[in-house]
């Protein structure tokens, strides 16, 4: 009950952290607003050629542009969200700091990128979705129901996502400078959770191994499910194996960085 | 070694800190050409042994990668001993960090315990929680660490609007909040200027004397152990070489006091027997005499004999005295 206070404290702590910088966020809201845009001006050409293409028609495909839009902070699945500080903090030996707390390193920074996630959720995600709802016809639920079953999708969202992100972070426990397997995993992160195109337009094998690769976990998953394209229990399941799976490995990973790896610098 | 494992030892004076020849082997490995590797070991710590006692301020000194920052992390559990046994407050580190994490306080000059981009109150209030410090305990212990530590017009401000000085009495503050038994302190003046310098060390005193806080100081600046610690360690090559009060370290480097002469008029070297003359520049003489010895007697026999009008002692430089204990071990 204790522990809870102290990561709920940590959470907290991460979402002010990021509510500090206010001309960033609004500048993000730009950008995510100005890439919303382009996408959706080549969808629609895209799918005035193709219409269905992928299942979806074409206020699908603008739907799940503005929700790529939106999320894009929020699930960091191009990277952006605490890995980033504790990459540094491991390259400088700041880590050390963090090791000799009482507290447990991995659920510490799941706290601390939860409430980064939060804040990116409302203060990035809303702004550029409400301006492409008002400029484009989306194909949006008009039930609860279906609005909170998405809301469930992107919160499992969450967790794959800093799954993926803790594991390449403490790589840098080996490789001390993270930068180049950070850039590798963004342009991965991308292509493979959707941000270019949704995954259920890939086709044959390459669609097959995208789709059951943990990224898809990230957008594609919660944006089925606010088109109603796909059942919301099953895509928790598979969002919460992958959850499950890429934690547990960056216990394994965090277990074995902490033994054998020296802390940098005096 | 029945009394080792109980938790009575515990509140003894002896042996709060305790390390029985303790090692610490780093591998490195070291590429020799193309796809070739080399392997070999770093002593960081070697053979190392010494008990601190409860309530004690020990300085624990030595040059860069003597293996001083090595044992400190030893000591709070983050770095495992390859060998040799390690027990603070009756606990072994490596085994039960978690648990000694609640009786140490850590404080890293060059690192920051503190949320660079919230105020300062919000780090508290995490460490609060961190170490579930009662609620009345922690707003009685961050009212003292506040009015002591001056930092009242700072709970608000972002910590990295803070200025050096500031960010590290904040620091110390975040590392008492939950009553820590040891306080570690690595280099905690560095980068200070000499006011903030002596505030801090004045806080230390008051900490160990108030509350018994054991305190070992990893420093640079040996007026921090000059005015704060009765007994000093030297470190090198992961090796105690000294170990006792800071007095005996001026013995044990053979140092010397310096007495500074102005004479009336330019005269050659003074000739007496205590004392040699190291440098001459017109009418002031600079003569050398071992630190154990009194000055008054010098002083008085070339009052007498020659035409003095002004003086000074000036006291060994531990600094210098350290280097030449390095240097002897050295050659030796």
């Amino acid at each position: 009950m204790d522990s809870g206070r102290l990561y709920l404290a940590v959470g907290v702590g991460g979402f002010r952290r990021y509510a500090t910088y206010r001309a960033a966020t609004a500048a993000g809201i730009f950008t995510n607003t100005v890439f919303g845009l382009i996408l959706v001006y080549t969808y629609t050409a895209l799918w005035d050629e193709r219409p269905q293409l992928g299942g979806y028609d074409l206020a699908q495909a603008v739907t799940y542009v503005w929700v790529g839009q939106s999320l894009f902070k929020t699930l960091a699945n191009g990277g952006g969200g605490v890995e980033g500080e504790l990459m540094e903090r491991i390259r400088t030996g700041d880590i050390a700091v963090d090791l000799y707390r009482p507290a447990d390193l991995q659920l510490w920074w799941l706290a601390a990128d939860l409430g980064r996630s939060f804040f990116e959720l409302a203060a990035r995600g809303v702004p550029p979705f409400v301006l492409g709802a008002l400029m484009f016809d989306l194909a949006l639920p008009t039930d609860a129901t279906t609005w909170l079953a998405f809301l469930v999708a992107v919160v499992l969202a969450m967790l794959v996502s800093f799954g993926i992100r803790y594991l390449i972070a403490l790589s840098a426990f080996w490789l001390l400078d993270g930068t180049g397997v950070a850039q590798m995993v963004m342009f991965v992160g991308w292509f493979c959770s959707g941000m270019i195109l949704p995954l259920n337009v890939f086709p044959g094998l390459l669609g097959e191994v995208v789709r059951a690769l943990p990224w898809s976990a990230l957008l594609q998953a919660p944006a089925d499910v606010l088109l109603g394209e796909a059942d919301p229990l099953g895509t928790y399941a598979f969002q919460a194996v992958w959850a499950v799976l890429l934690l547990a490995a960056g216990r394994l990973v965090q277990g074995m960085a902490t033994q054998r790896v020296v802390v940098q610098g005096g | 070694m029945a009394e080792d494992m109980g938790d009575g030892f515990e509140g003894r004076g002896e042996g709060f800190i305790e390390l029985d020849r303790v090692e610490k082997v780093f591998e490195v490995r070291k590429k020799t050409g193309f796809m070739k590797r080399e392997r070999r070991e770093v002593r960081a710590v070697d053979s190392l042994s010494f008990r601190v006692a409860r309530g004690e301020m020990v300085g624990y000194i030595g040059p860069n990668g003597a293996g001083k920052s090595t044992t400190i992390k030893m000591l709070t559990g983050i770095l495992a001993p390859s060998g040799g046994s390690l027990r603070v407050a009756g606990i072994d580190p490596s085994r039960e960090r978690r648990r000694l994490a609640h009786r140490i306080g850590v404080v890293f000059g060059q690192r920051t315990t503190l949320w660079w981009d919230l105020p300062l109150i919000d780090s508290y209030k995490l460490m609060h929680r961190m170490y579930r410090i009662p609620d009345a305990r922690y707003r009685e212990n961050l009212d003292r660490l506040v009015e002591l530590l001056d930092l009242a017009d700072l709970l608000d401000v972002p910590v990295r609007q803070l200025s050096l000085g500031q960010r590290m009495r904040g620091d110390i503050a975040a590392a008492l909040l939950h009553d820590p038994d040891v306080l570690y302190l690595d280099e905690p003046t560095i980068g200070l200027d000499v006011i903030s310098k002596s505030r801090v060390r004045e806080f230390l005193r008051e900490v160990n004397a108030e509350r018994g806080t054991t305190v070992l100081l990893t420093t640079h600046d040996l007026q921090d152990i000059e005015q704060l610690c009765s007994r000093v360690m030297v470190i090198d090559h992961g090796r105690l070489m000294y170990d006792g009060p800071l007095a005996g370290l001026h013995e044990a480097g053979e140092s010397e006091r310096t007495l500074v002469v102005d004479l009336e008029r330019e005269l050659p070297p003074i000739e007496v027997p205590e004392a040699r003359v190291v440098k001459v520049e017109g009418p002031r003489q600079w003569l050398a005499f071992p630190a154990g010895t009194s000055a008054a007697p010098l002083v008085a026999r070339i009052a007498a004999e020659y035409p003095l009008v002004d003086l000074s002692v000036r006291e060994p430089d531990i600094e210098a005295v350290i280097a030449k204990m390095y240097a002897e071990k050295a050659t030796a």
